[in-house]
């Protein structure tokens, strides 16, 4: 055993497999679809920006693999996933069958090779019925430890139409990842469509408020005991404020929603986490007053996003406090995650370590 | 004390909130169910007649999509900010549990359990007499 801290990444990105790379995980029917339709030759992408922008790709990480990676970053453990774009599809059956190729390439391409990963389940959340029946599918494989779905999509998270997932995620002990991106049926800004990339970026962590709020007001943690979120690639700088706001506006109108029995902000305490990556405070002064805001580091989960550029250097930034670390590397990521929990990778003295106050 | 006939009990109609004067002070009068209740008529938050507020509820929920109504018209409520304040001991709440604990004396419940608000109004003492709705004024 070396002294190095066991470090768990909860937000680390598999290379998006091309359609071709999934054709062997298709039924007959699906494969001459694809073929005779010439999407194996589409590249599905999901980022809104181009595949080759300082964001996507990081030079500093050219020639680095995914073990490499691991081992780059010192992780112990690392919850990926493969953010496809194939979610996107509007045909319901191609969208699910393409969905199911990308989890078993994930599962049988990276969780064999690199025992370090664990995986996330994507799916879809324009089709509960679909997602339930792959998290049924995927569920007896203890590597996967998180269902994904996408932050921008139709129907708002906290809404009931959802609900058949989380109850699946959450009786199988697997978080419910919310993670940047967007289906673009809807503007990312509610008042509209923005013109620029730099006003789609930015907007990105208003979606996550609008997630944080209807989790909360349609009663979904309630409904929900055991269910875990994670946001991932959100940021947290945001969050003083719109707890305050929540907080303050159920104190006049908690008769509307009698189910928040308590301040909101007491309801997602250990039930919402928070991917460290990307740290939007511009230094150690600001980061050190969001962190007294949100009311310390017990929802933050140590995440460096790879392999998209979101720091130089050490991921953990200037500022954060030296003790609050073993809960970033693991300890938070135990409660976040029900299955990292009781993994046998991961060590029993951080497994039976009481909950940090 | 000073006793103040404020009403006459068979003109004062169940739910009503009358403002009335006694001593010179303003008082929230209140009848619920037959009982009447008196409260200086000032929020001790923000100094509004309390009088123009309206009598309320609180709602109990077992999880989403049921409400439940109950400790109907205990409180009366600020018309300016929403503070409730309690009828029979002019305490706010600030969270909706606690003001289930109805069934415990406040000061036999631990610290953790019972969020009161941070006001307090302040209670005259009301009693009927004949027909007569009289307050104790100092």
């Amino acid at each position: 055993m070396t002294d190095a801290p066991f470090r768990i990444d909860c937000d680390f990105h598999l290379p998006q497999a091309a359609v071709t790379e999934l054709l062997p995980y298709l039924d007959e029917y699906w494969t001459r679809q694809i073929t005779d339709r010439a999407m194996h030759r589409m590249p599905f992408r999901l980022s809104s920006y181009p595949p080759n922008a300082p964001l996507t790709r990081n030079p500093a990480y050219d020639d680095l693999t995914v073990s490499g990676a691991l081992d780059r970053f010192d992780l112990s453990l690392a919850v990926a996933s493969m953010l496809h774009g194939v979610v996107a599809l509007h045909n319901p059956d191609m969208r699910a069958a393409l969905l199911r190729a990308v989890n078993d390439h994930l599962a049988a391409v990276w969780l064999e090779a690199e025992p370090r990963l664990r995986g996330a389940i994507l799916v879809s959340g324009e089709d509960p019925a679909a997602a339930v029946e792959e998290i049924e599918r995927l569920a007896g494989d203890r590597r996967f430890v998180q269902v994904t779905l996408l932050a921008m999509q139709e129907v708002p998270h906290g809404a009931r139409f959802h609900w058949p997932v989380y109850e699946a995620a959450a009786r199988h002990g697997l978080a419910v990842a919310f993670h940047a991106g967007s289906l673009y049926r809807l503007p990312p800004a509610v008042s509209g469509w923005p013109s620029y990339q730099f006003e789609d970026y930015v907007l990105q962590s208003s979606g996550f408020e609008n997630i944080l709020v209807g989790l909360l007001g349609e009663g979904v943690f309630h409904k929900f005991p055991s269910l875990r979120v994670v946001f991932q690639e959100s940021g947290f700088s945001w969050l003083p404020t719109t707890l305050w706001r929540i907080d303050k506006t159920w104190r006049g109108v908690r008769q509307e929603v009698p189910w928040l029995d308590r301040p909101p902000s007491q309801i997602m305490d250990g039930r919402v986490f928070f991917g460290l990556q990307p740290v939007d405070a511009p230094g150690p002064a600001a980061l050190e007053q969001v962190l007294r805001h949100i009311g310390g580091t017990g929802m933050l989960l140590f995440s460096t996003d790879f392999p998209h550029r979101q720091f130089d250097g050490d991921p953990v930034p200037e500022g954060f406090p030296d003790d609050a670390r073993p809960g970033l590397f693991a300890g938070n990521a135990l409660r976040a995650y029900p299955r990292l929990a009781t993994d046998p990778a991961v060590p029993e003295r951080l497994r039976t370590e009481e909950e940090p106050a | 004390m000073t006793r103040h006939v404020v009403a006459e009990a068979s003109d004062f109609a169940d739910r009503e909130i009358r403002r009335v004067e006694a001593g010179g002070k303003a008082i929230a009068l209140v009848r619920v169910d037959g009982a009447f209740f008196a409260l200086l008529d000032r929020c001790p938050h923000g100094g509004a007649a309390l009088s123009g507020g309206r009598l309320a509820h609180q709602v109990e929920s077992s999880g989403p999509g049921d409400y439940r109504i109950c400790r109907r018209d205990e409180m009366l409520r600020c018309p300016w900010h929403g503070w409730e304040y309690d009828l029979k001991t002019g305490q706010s709440w600030s969270d909706p549990k606690s003001t289930r604990t109805r069934a415990f004396a406040a000061e036999n419940v631990a610290g953790d359990e019972l969020v009161k608000g941070p006001y307090v109004a302040e209670t005259i003492p009301v009693t009927v007499e004949g027909d007569y709705v009289v307050v104790e004024l100092p």
